[in-house]
């Protein structure tokens, strides 16, 4: 058991014992490049199985059978899809702003392997553990506004345009009822390590302590990666594909996998903050934490496919009027509990 | 040129773009994301139908009407092979007029289904629209086995009906208007209940009463502006005043009210075809009519309540075997006036609402 659950720990140990000193430079530098490989992979599995997830959540909701023809009961369709879109000619628009129409699908996939690498995936399991964690991971999600707006202007195409602007307003209104609500647990462990937070989880996960933050950024994450009802920007029915109008092949794919990616991280994050991480009985820590962070992408999917698109007034409003008051209260009563607490407990 | 200066912006949507219902294409001025202008174009569809009646017979014709509201087939046919009945003088038999009635109504409850399927995807209801569709699939099944044909039904003839239903259909339709009440609570539950789909609907695209009378709109996008107008009841055609239905009515006129009054209706046209079963009586369903139809000199006008607004047909004769002249007065082309002014300023996914709303068939408008 404990050796199923330290697993990949006894594998970086072993990696590191070939060397002859396995604190040397040569050392780190190694261990830096496999879990940088790690995070990627992450990733592209992440998308190749949430694609596909997506896809039979899909058929389930609305009563179909979803893919069902390649491989056993349809399992191999997104690499046929992904080998599909290698094989397509990579389009770039006459009038494209050239550089930064390359530059922003590079953007967006790597901002997911940023965010991910300071996930804690289990005990002693985060990649980079950063004593500034959840800083740095909403810094670095923000970035992600910036490569849509690239994509719109770059792209020369009024549609794409308009998605960008979409994306400016939306992102930048939901990022902060996001911040806000992951306040109160900083405030409750006093500080912005996951695996601290995570290791204060140990009696009782913070959903339990902190609903109201979890709804808050359970929804400003559903609008932060752009789903639906929060999928104005690439709403196909108003700007057809938004931002990614004009992109093909891979750079689309690109996307994609950025999306994706995305998604997952807003989902780890939410399992590691109030979720309680990789803590549970029996099962390893990294099942239990990956676990966690499928029932978050599986509401995420079983929300886009029940609801329509929210509009676009109503959307400012909610972020505005709503979810920000909420999570400054949310805040205002963490403060009011916890200095009950210590008033109570005589700290 | 100054920096800061704001431009509007024009954009092209259509023919080709998600959300415009086949070839419908219109030019939005934008400022940011506000309407500020819309410029209809239409006639990528154009086919000439009305020229090509003049070339063909009057039985050859009534495929081709099948071609112009494609999602309501059978009324177009309806239309046309009245209008040629009224200019000839013929009595249809009983039992044809109420197998018409009963695949009218048939029609209208898939057409109002592919409407409601057709805005919930327009405002990203994906699950809306396959619960729609998975329902409409068991009135094509009808039409399959009655006519051979799910879209393009051409079941009537001049003179009655192309055929019999088999004794299958029956239970069939017994069974899929036991089910309708189980239907129009899912698509409430998924679609019309929800807070957002509410919220992008109500309120929305408001077209007054008297706008909607100067525009001479018509169908369920008149009735939800509070107009109670409905061929069927002021000038009954076929058999419809014999049957105890209403017509549903709501005073919104907005977005919300022209998608919801297709519920209503869908129910009446349920209460109406289980009239129609309780009714029909035995008998032959075409009734004599000459090989050649060779209507006399004269011309003739003739109206009927199309699912979508009022279809009308206006056939001049010259007493040969085809007709000198064919027009149609098809009801989402009048309707779509609206559009230009009623969705000036709003925002421009409110305007793919508003069109929605209209439902129109291109096939129809363009013809």
């Amino acid at each position: 058991m404990q050796t199923l659950n330290n697993l990949f720990l006894i594998i970086a140990h072993f990696i590191r014992s070939l060397f002859a000193d396995p604190q040397s430079v040569w050392a780190n530098l190694t261990m830096d490049v496999i879990n940088f490989i790690i995070v990627v992979v992450i990733i592209v599995l992440a998308a190749l199985i949430l694609i596909l997830l997506e896809r039979k959540v899909a058929g389930w909701t609305s009563m179909r059978t979803g893919p069902n023809r390649l491989g056993p009961r349809g399992w191999f369709q997104t690499i046929a899809d992904a080998l599909k879109l290698m094989g397509k000619e990579d389009v770039t628009p006459a009038g494209a702003d050239k550089i930064i129409f390359k530059i922003a699908p590079m953007i967006i996939f790597s901002l997911p392997m940023m965010t991910l690498a300071v996930i804690p995936y289990g005990n002693h399991m985060a990649p980079i553990d950063l004593d500034l964690g959840i800083f740095y991971f909403l810094a670095v999600s923000a970035i992600s506004t910036l490569a849509f707006l690239m994509a719109g202007w770059g792209s020369n195409n009024k549609y794409s345009l308009l998605g960008g602007m979409r994306a400016v307003a939306q992102m930048i209104s939901y990022e902060i009822p996001l911040l806000f609500s992951l306040l109160g647990v900083i405030m409750i462990t006093q500080s912005f390590n996951l695996g601290d937070i995570v290791k204060a989880q140990h009696t009782i996960p913070f959903i339990v302590l902190q609903p109201l933050a979890f709804v808050i950024y359970i929804i400003a994450g559903i609008a932060e990666v752009n789903r639906a009802p929060f999928d104005l920007v690439e709403a196909d029915q108003e700007v057809v594909a938004g931002p990614f109008t004009e992109y093909t092949g891979l750079r689309w794919g690109l996307f994609f996998l950025g999306e994706y990616g995305n998604m997952t991280a807003v989902s780890a994050l939410a399992a590691t903050v109030f979720l309680g991480g990789w803590q549970g009985p029996f099962l390893p820590g990294w099942v239990w934490f990956w676990m966690k962070v499928g029932v978050i992408i599986f509401f995420m999917m079983w929300v886009r496919w029940t609801f329509p698109r929210i509009r676009v007034d109503h959307l400012m409003h909610l972020a505005w009027k709503v979810l920000l008051p909420l999570s400054i209260l949310n805040i205002f009563l963490t403060g009011l509990g916890i200095f009950i607490y210590r008033l109570v407990m005589g700290g | 040129m100054s920096i800061d200066k704001t431009e509007e912006l024009v954009l092209n949507m259509g023919p080709q773009h998600p959300s415009m219902h086949g070839l419908f294409r219109m030019i939005v001025h934008l400022e940011g994301e506000t309407v500020t202008e819309i410029e209809p174009k239409i006639g990528y569809l154009h086919r000439g139908i009305e020229k090509l009646a003049e070339s063909r017979t009057y039985t050859q014709f009534i495929p081709y009407t099948d071609r112009l509201d494609y999602l309501a087939s059978p009324h177009n046919n309806w239309a046309y092979v009245q209008t040629v009945e009224k200019l000839m003088g013929v009595e249809i038999p009983e039992r044809a007029e109420y197998l018409r009635v009963i695949f009218g109504e048939l029609a209208r409850i898939a057409s109002h289904q592919v409407m409601i399927a057709s805005t919930a995807l327009d405002i990203a209801g994906w699950t809306a629209w396959g619960y729609a569709f998975r329902d409409r699939e068991r009135i094509l099944d009808m039409y399959e086995m009655t006519a051979g044909s799910r879209l393009t039904v051409n079941c009537m003839r001049i003179g009655g009906m192309s055929a019999e239903p088999p004794a299958e259909f029956w239970p069939a339709l017994e069974s899929f208007l036991d089910d309708t009440p189980e239907m129009l609570e899912e698509y409430y539950g998924i679609f019309f209940g929800n807070e957002i789909a509410q919220g992008r609907l109500k309120n929305v695209g408001i077209m007054p009463k008297e706008l909607a009378e100067n525009l001479s709109i018509t169908g369920p996008v008149l009735r939800a502006s509070g107009v109670q107008y409905d061929v069927r009841k002021a000038y009954p055609y076929s058999i419809y005043d014999r049957f105890d239905f209403d017509v549903p009515v709501r005073y919104g006129c907005d977005s919300y009210d022209r998608t919801i009054i297709r519920m209503d209706e869908i129910k009446e046209s349920v209460k109406i075809i289980r009239q129609a079963i309780r009714d029909i009586p035995e008998g032959p369903i075409m009734a004599k009519v000459p090989k050649v139809i060779k209507p006399p000199v004269g011309e003739v006008y003739h109206r009927v309540e199309n699912p979508k607004g009022e279809l009308g047909f206006y056939i001049v004769s010259d007493g040969s075997t085809k007709p000198a002249r064919v027009r149609i007065r098809p009801g989402t082309f009048v309707n779509l006036q609206m559009l230009p002014i009623v969705a000036k300023g709003w925002k421009i996914q409110d305007v793919v609402a508003i069109f929605a709303t209209l439902d129109a068939v291109l096939g129809e408008v363009d013809k």
